[in-house]
C-alpha cells in the first residue's frame, strides 16, 4: 500500500513507531498530486517545497518528542475560503485572485499547532455560492469517481482531494450543504458541525448565521480526531460557543443498541432518486439488525427550507461582500472615471454570475419596502424550523435521511439552471438553518458506481452520537471505497 | 412580485454593481423565477413569530477595552491594489 492511501490515524501511528517520516508521507502526497491533479483539478495552489521544509522541521520536533498531536507530520489541504498567512487564499474569485491573508485563520493556526503539514489551497465554487464546484474562476474540479461528472460543492475540492488520495485530509465549510453533499457525490466522510463549534475567525465570510467549517476525511475516526483540533471556543469569533467540547474519539465505539433514529418521510419522498433512496433504506436496516430503532416520522416544513435558506444567506452574502471595493484588497478594475464607478466595476469584473445573483437577491430582500416580506419573513420560519428540529429531537437521539436527491451528475448539466441547482440542497440547508451538526459517510454506489451519503443530524453540540452511529455503521459495511485513479 | 428593468438597475445600484444590458435581461428572469419560489413561504402562518438571526442564544460577546499593537503597516498595505506614502491610493472624492 501507498503512503497516500493510508488514514490520518494509521499515517499517524507509522509515525510514532518511528516507521515513516513527515517528509516521506508529504512526499509521496506531493508527487501524487503533481501526477493526477491535472485531471481532478482539486487544488489551487500547492505548497510544494514549502510543504518539505515545514515537514523537515515537523520531523525534527518528532524526533525531539516534541510534536506529538495525532495531527503531527500529517498533510492536509484547506478549501482556498480559510486563511494562511502568507499563503494565497483566493475563494476561487478573480476578486481574491492575488489575495494574500496577513494572518491564519483560527482553524489554521490550531492545525498548525499541532504540527499538521499545509500541503495547498483547494477549488472550491466562488465565495462558496454553488453546489458543483463549477463555478470556480479558476477550473471546474472533477469527480475522481468519473471525470465526466462533478464533485459537488461548493467544498469539491476538498472532497475530490481526500476521494483521490491527493490529501491525507482536508477542512471545508458548509453553508447549507457544502461539506456534505460533496462528501455525498464523492464518497469521503464530512462533517458539518453544530454553528459555533469551530471558529469562523478567517473564513472568509459568506453567511454569517449559517457558516461553519469542518473536515472531509478518509474515514470516521480520521474525522474525530480533526474535530478534536479545529472545534473550541475562540475570542476572535464572537459566535463562538463558549461550552465544553468532548473527545471526540471517545465516541468511536460500535454499538448503537437502544438509539432512537427518526427518519423523516418528507426526505424519502418525491424528487429521490431511487437508487439512492435503496441505499438509504438498506442502511436503515443495518441499523435495525445492528439494535438501533428506526421509523419514520413528519418534519412538516422542510419543503420551506429552501426558499427560507436562499433568503437568508442572500441577504448575509450581500451584506458580507460589500467589503470587496477595490481599495484595501482584492481587485480593482483598471477603467472607472470616478469613486462610485471604481466600486461598480471592480465588483462586476470581480465577481462571477452566480455571485452577482445572490448579491442581487440579497440586496432586494433587505432593500426598503421588501426587507419584511422577504428578509424578516425567512427569519420567522427559521424560527418555525428550528422548531420543529427541537420537537423530533425530543423523540429522537438522531435523524437519518439522504444527502443529495441524486448522486454526481455531469458538469455542465446544472450550471445555466440556478433554481434546479438550488433545489439539489433540499436534504442539507435545513440543518444549517437550525444551527445542529450533520455528518455525511458513504452507504453505497449507484449503477454506475457513482457514491451515495448517508446524512446523520444530531441535536446541538451531540456531534458524539453522530460519530458512535456513522463509525458502527462504517464498521459493519463496506462502502469506504477510495477512487481508484 | 414583478420583477421589471427598473427594479434591476435600482438594486444593481443599491449593491454597487454594473450590469451589462445582457445581464440586467438574465438576472430579470431569474429573479423573477427566484423571487415566485420564494414567496411559497407566504403559505405560512408566521403572526406570531419571532424572528430567528442566530441561533444559538449569546449576546454581548464583548472583550477588554484593552489598547493592543495593531498589524503593521506594511502588512495592511501588501494587498493594496494601489498605495503610496504610506496610503491607500483612492479617486478624487472631494471636489
Amino acid at each position: 500500500m501507498e503512503l497516500y492511501e493510508l488514514t490520518v490515524h494509521q499515517l499517524s501511528d507509522l509515525i510514532k513507531e518511528k516507521k515513516v517520516s513527515a517528509v516521506e508521507i508529504t512526499k509521496s502526497y506531493l508527487d501524487r498530486i503533481e501526477k493526477i491533479d491535472s485531471k481532478v483539478g482539486s487544488y489551487l495552489s500547492v505548497l510544494g517545497e514549502d510543504a518539505v521544509k515545514r515537514a523537515t522541521e515537523v520531523q525534527e520536533k518528532i524526533d525531539k518528542g516534541e510534536a506529538k498531536s495525532p495531527l503531527s507530520g500529517i498533510p492536509v489541504a484547506l478549501k482556498d475560503n480559510i486563511c494562511t498567512e502568507g499563503i494565497k487564499t483566493t475563494c476561487a474569485s478573480k476578486m481574491l485572485h492575488n489575495f494574500i491573508p496577513p494572518y491564519n485563520a483560527t482553524v489554521s493556526k490550531k492545525l498548525l499547532d499541532d504540527d499538521a503539514v499545509i500541503i495547498g489551497k483547494l477549488n472550491m465554487d466562488e465565495f462558496a455560492m454553488g453546489g458543483s464546484t463549477e463555478n470556480s474562476y479558476f477550473k471546474s474540479a472533477r469527480n475522481p469517481w468519473d471525470l465526466e461528472r462533478v464533485p459537488g460543492g461548493s467544498s469539491g475540492g476538498s472532497a475530490a482531494a481526500v476521494a483521490a488520495n491527493l490529501t491525507a485530509f482536508a477542512l471545508g465549510s458548509d453553508t447549507g450543504g457544502s461539506i456534505r453533499q460533496p462528501a455525498s457525490f464523492c464518497g469521503v466522510v464530512g462533517m458539518k458541525p453544530t454553528y459555533g463549534a469551530v471558529s469562523r475567525f478567517g473564513l472568509v465570510a459568506f453567511a454569517s448565521s449559517l457558516d461553519q467549517i469542518g473536515p472531509l476525511t478518509k474515514d470516521v475516526t480520521d474525522c474525530a480526531i480533526v474535530l478534536n483540533c479545529i472545534t473550541g471556543h475562540d475570542p476572535m469569533d464572537s459566535t463562538s460557543a463558549n461550552v465544553e467540547y468532548p473527545d471526540y474519539t471517545k465516541a468511536l465505539v460500535n454499538d448503537v443498541k437502544g438509539l432512537k433514529i427518526g427518519i423523516p418521510k418528507e426526505y424519502m419522498g418525491e424528487g429521490l432518486n431511487p437508487e439512492v433512496r435503496k441505499a438509504v433504506l438498506d442502511a436503515v436496516e443495518v441499523l435495525k439488525k445492528l439494535g438501533a430503532q428506526c421509523e419514520e416520522f413528519s418534519l412538516p416544513l422542510t419543503e420551506y427550507a429552501i426558499p427560507a435558506y436562499y433568503l437568508i444567506s442572500s441577504a448575509e452574502a450581500s451584506s458580507n461582500l460589500a467589503r470587496y471595493d477595490g481599495i484595501k484588497y482584492g481587485y480593482r478594475a483598471e477603467k472607472f472615471t470616478d469613486l462610485l464607478d471604481l466600486y461598480k466595476q471592480s465588483r462586476s469584473e470581480g465577481f462571477g454570475t452566480e455571485v452577482k445573483r445572490r448579491i442581487m437577491l440579497g440586496t432586494y430582500a433587505l432593500s426598503s419596502g421588501y426587507y419584511d416580506a422577504y428578509y424578516k419573513k425567512a427569519l420567522q420560519v427559521r424560527t418555525l424550523i428550528k422548531q420543529g428540529f427541537d420537537e423530533a429531537f425530543e423523540k429522537y437521539d438522531v435523524i437519518l435521511g439522504p444527502t443529495a436527491p441524486t448522486t454526481a451528475y455531469k458538469l455542465g448539466e446544472k450550471v445555466n439552471n440556478p433554481l434546479e441547482m438550488y433545489l439539489g440542497d433540499i436534504y442539507t440547508v435545513s440543518v444549517n438553518i437550525a444551527g445542529l451538526p450533520g455528518l455525511v459517510v458513504p452507504c453505497g454506489f449507484d449503477g454506475n458506481g457513482l457514491p451515495i451519503g448517508l446524512q446523520l443530524i444530531g441535536k446541538a453540540f451531540d456531534e458524539s452520537t453522530l460519530l458512535r452511529v456513522g463509525f458502527t455503521f462504517e464498521q459493519n459495511t463496506d462502502y469506504n471505497k477510495k477512487a481508484r485513479i | 412580485m414583478k420583477i421589471t428593468k427598473e427594479t434591476i438597475e435600482h438594486v444593481a445600484n443599491l449593491a454597487r454593481l454594473n450590469l451589462t444590458e445582457e445581464e440586467k435581461a438574465t438576472l430579470v428572469s431569474d429573479m423573477e423565477q427566484i423571487i415566485s419560489y420564494v414567496d411559497k413561504l407566504n403559505e405560512l402562518d408566521t403572526s406570531n413569530v419571532k424572528p430567528t438571526d442566530h441561533v444559538i442564544p449569546i449576546s454581548n460577546v464583548f472583550r477588554e477595552d484593552k489598547a493592543e499593537p495593531s498589524f503593521p503597516r506594511e502588512k495592511i498595505l501588501a494587498n493594496a491594489p494601489s498605495s503610496e506614502d504610506g496610503c491607500f491610493k483612492v479617486p478624487k472624492i472631494v471636489e
